[in-house]
């Protein structure tokens, strides 16, 4: 009884957890915690440059996250959200220079963010495909599939499509980008943040939708959860499993809607800064619920810019150890109470 | 009783689990050198008590005691050294290792330096075994045995290790009736021998034939201790449930209708070769309850997952089968449930439930296909709570829960009352296939769901019931079909079962006949 009242808490006793741990290593290299922290708050939420940063980096955070969340409601771990986002991203900035300059930003804008989603899901259809038809364990299609990606649009890059004595595409048409926060807003925050995070909460609230609400989740999380008994309802867990993934490879490919579309305009290398593998940690500590994974991506990308306000303080690694110990703490919680359960 | 030693006391023991008290003060003597049977409902409380005997679980409160010695045990380990093994209902076994290998896993009685004393080991095992009538090879990997014989092995696991108290947890839902008898036999043998077996089970008839003494648990208390032989079905049923229970289920005949389900030759073979349909040939009307009696394993499954259209493609199939002249050989399960078909699987935790669910998910689940209950792209969840309401009501589902809990805080006769409700229910069905309608389910929640089925019959629906249960062949069945390695060896004509049905443990033995 009371292991199931504690359940919900878990991630924010992890959160806890983690920045306690933080704070002691903040402590251990002689400098105090609290004054680091309160640094990072006013340095983020303080400013609207910094906000900005840190809702940047988390529109990328929730877009993977669902990407790992989706196909983890039919028992599928898709590890492969850095290779999808890759792929999305080198479509993205090719399709955005390739298409005509003329062409009117209502068909040039969402054609890119079609391409780089049809890349993202072909990917992770990829690995979908090899499970359903061979069994192949789709942990290790999905990293390899990441390696494939990773050198493929690195060959495609400086082979073929890098600006001379650049690691860059050349610019996209100007029709295929979308408008930061401040021609949004009016603002003058200076920040990367665009109109992609608008984006990622709708379909945030669409998926949950999807999931909660529609005949297609049903079957999607019977599928999950007891594949056996979905199969004896009539239903085809394969091709759940497949949708799910097709799903989820489109959201990761979404991610370059921000990266490409709305900050860089171009593809270049490590361009992506392993936010498909922290999209990973994002779904763990929401539980792969899609509105759950706002927030936890909001704490991730906080994280992440946060510690770079920091750098002359503490290494920014620190945050790194508190994500980690994070996520840890996440999937050793439930373990323990289980032990305690005797 | 009162000259015999005691051998295990308990001393009101109790557990619970949250708010649930799965124990409450239980105190229970087992002699030695006897059979003691803990019968009562699931639920009652029975397996937390032999997990706590056994060491898996520690009580709350309250003592054991070995020989008049306070015992506790914090693991099997230390209940084993202590002198009690426990047989699982599910095996754990290693299927790669032979049967030698099995018996001393965990108690190898050999350094890290030298090898196992195979020989003497398997002579050993060999001995232990013939002593009690339950011979298997000690040389023979696990995998080849067949149910009855890992069993056995398990037994004599536990004796290997000198066990003076063995609990069998639920023991003979998996033996055909001639492997129960010899277990049985076994048991006798080592009561004989000095040694004490505890007997967990809800057959009735079990306890009467085989035990000693007898406990009745309800609702996590022990209603009672006697001897068997003062002990009958009736007053076993009463201290079970707490009220009289009607054994036996009305069953007014009928004319039977057209035929709506006819197989016809049915061969299959799994994908690795194995025959596990022989030209299996049956027809079951309308309004009729055919019965397939048989031990499992032969050929039960196949059946069912060629009938529901879940079979494995890689297999060989011949022969046919269709519905009301339509055959389904070719079709998947969504297809065949449109045609009207319902079917309610042998394991219902593992094909029929989604345990996550609540309960009125749960009863949409497999019917979420049908156009009532959709709006949008979603579900219409007013029309749903009504439906669940009703079932509920209609099959006296019962949970302590408040609103829609998940189905797996339900009991298994609850499950299986929702699992009933959900396929009876489907509109314009016209077969019903119920693979062990009862399996695990309380005596109250049986005769609810026996009624329930012989009303679905009486509206005209036909019914191919598969069950390992003789008495509820019997009980239900128009005609009875003997199911033998993949064929139906004989058939009992309508007549004949109602005959049957007059002298009731007679027609078990016939039956039993051409069913091994």
């Amino acid at each position: 009884m009371s292991e199931k009242n504690l359940q919900p808490y878990i991630p924010v006793f992890s959160v806890l957890l983690a920045f306690a741990a933080g704070s002691a290593i903040i402590a251990l290299t002689g400098t105090d915690p609290v004054e680091v922290y309160q640094k990072m708050v006013r340095s983020t939420f303080g400013s609207g440059y910094g906000f900005g940063q840190v809702l940047f980096r988390s529109t990328t955070l929730v877009l993977t996250g669902l990407a790992v969340a989706l196909p983890f409601r039919v028992k599928l771990f898709n590890v492969g959200a850095e290779g999808q986002l890759l792929m999305g991203s080198f479509a993205a900035a090719i399709c955005g220079t390739m298409i005509p300059v003329t062409t009117s930003p209502l068909i040039a804008a969402p054609a890119a963010l079609l391409a780089a989603m049809a890349a993202g899901s072909i990917w992770a259809v990829a690995a979908g495909l090899l499970k359903v038809r061979f069994g192949v364990n789709e942990v290790i299609s999905t990293i390899m599939l990441n390696f494939i990606a990773q050198a493929l649009t690195g060959y495609l890059l400086t082979n073929h499509f890098a600006v001379p004595s650049t690691v860059h595409t050349s610019q996209m048409a100007s029709g295929t980008t979308l408008p930061g926060f401040d021609r949004l807003f009016g603002l003058s925050w200076h920040s990367p943040a665009n109109l992609s995070t608008l984006i990622a909460i709708l379909i945030s609230l669409l998926l949950a939708l999807l999931l909660f609400r529609s005949r297609y989740g049903f079957t999607l999380s019977a599928s999950g959860l007891n594949p056996e008994a979905a199969r004896h309802a009539g239903i085809d867990t394969d091709s759940r499993i497949i949708g799910a993934m097709a799903i989820g490879g489109a959201l990761a490919g979404l991610g370059a809607g921000n990266l490409v579309l709305g900050y860089k305009h171009w593809f270049e290398s490590g361009l992506t800064s392993g936010a498909g593998f922290m999209g990973i940690a994002v779904a763990l500590l929401a539980g792969a619920h899609p509105l759950w994974i706002l927030l936890s991506a909001l704490l991730f990308g906080w994280l992440d810019y946060g510690g770079l306000t920091v750098n002359t303080m503490v290494p920014k690694e620190i945050f790194m150890i508190v994500q980690a110990v994070t996520i840890l703490a996440i999937i050793s919680f439930p373990a323990l109470s289980a032990l305690r359960k005797r | 009783m009162a000259s015999l030693k005691t051998l295990v006391r308990l001393n009101g023991i109790s557990r619970s689990f949250g708010t649930f008290l799965a124990n409450d003060k239980v105190s229970l003597a087992i002699h030695e050198g006897t059979i003691h049977a803990l019968v009562g409902e699931n639920g009652a409380g029975k397996s937390t008590l032999s997990n706590i005997m056994y060491g898996l679980l520690r009580p709350d409160s309250g003592t054991i005691e070995l020989d008049g010695h306070k015992v506790s045990f914090g693991s099997p380990r230390q209940a084993i050294k202590a002198g009690i093994g426990m047989v699982h209902q599910h095996f754990m076994l290693i299927p790669t290792l032979t049967v030698a290998e099995n018996i001393v896993l965990g108690d190898e009685r050999s350094s890290l330096f030298t090898p196992l004393p195979r020989r003497r080991i398997e002579k050993e095992i060999l001995e232990l075994s013939r002593r009690h009538g339950m011979e298997v090879d000690p040389g023979a990997p696990v995998s080849s045995l067949s149910v009855g014989e890992q069993q056995r092995v398990e037994i004599l696991k536990v004796l290997y290790r000198n066990a003076r108290l063995l609990i069998l947890d639920e023991p003979t839902a998996v033996l055909s009736p001639p492997e129960t008898e010899q277990l049985f036999r076994s048991l006798r043998s080592l009561a004989n021998e000095g040694r004490s077996v505890m007997l967990v089970t809800h057959k009735l008839d079990e306890v009467l034939e085989v035990s000693d003494e007898v406990s009745v648990m309800r609702k996590g208390r022990l209603i009672g201790t006697l001897s068997t032989s003062e002990a009958t079905r009736e007053s076993l049923a009463r201290m079970m449930v707490g009220r009289d229970v009607l054994l036996r289920t009305d069953n007014p005949p009928q004319q039977p209708g057209k035929t709506v389900l006819s197989i016809e030759k049915l061969e299959y073979r799994t994908p690795d070769g194995r025959q596990k349909l022989r030209g299996l040939d049956l027809k079951v009307r309308a309004g009729e309850i055919y019965g397939i009696a048989g031990v499992e394993g032969n050929g039960q499954s196949e059946l069912l997952s060629l009938l529901w259209g879940s079979w494995d493609r890689h297999g060989r199939v011949a022969g046919k089968i269709s519905i009301e002249g339509v055959p389904i050989l070719d079709r998947n399960p969504a297809e065949i449930a449109d045609m009207g078909v319902s079917m309610i699987p042998e394991d219902r935790l593992e094909s029929a439930v989604v345990p996550e669910f609540s309960i009125e998910d749960n009863l949409l689940f497999g019917r979420h296909r049908e156009k009532a209950f959709h709006r949008g792209l979603g579900f219409d969840r007013e029309k749903l709570r009504k439906a669940t309401g009703k079932a509920i009501a209609d099959y006296d589902i019962r949970f302590s829960l408040k609103d829609n809990p998940p189905i797996s805080s339900l009991s298994g006769g609850n499950q299986q009352k929702l699992v009933l409700a959900r396929e009876l229910e489907r509109p314009d069905i016209r077969l019903l296939v119920l693979a062990q309608p009862t399996r695990g389910v309380d005596i109250g929640a049986i005769e609810l769901i026996h009624r329930r089925i012989v009303e679905a019959r009486v509206r005209g629906i036909a019914i191919l019931l598969v069950s390992s249960e003789l008495e509820e062949i019997i009980a239900l069945s128009t005609r009875i079909g003997c199911l033998f390695e993949g064929a139906i060896r004989h058939e009992f004509s309508e007549e004949e079962v109602r005959n049957g049905r007059i002298s009731e443990s007679g027609f078990e033995k016939e039956i039993g006949l051409y069913i091994t």
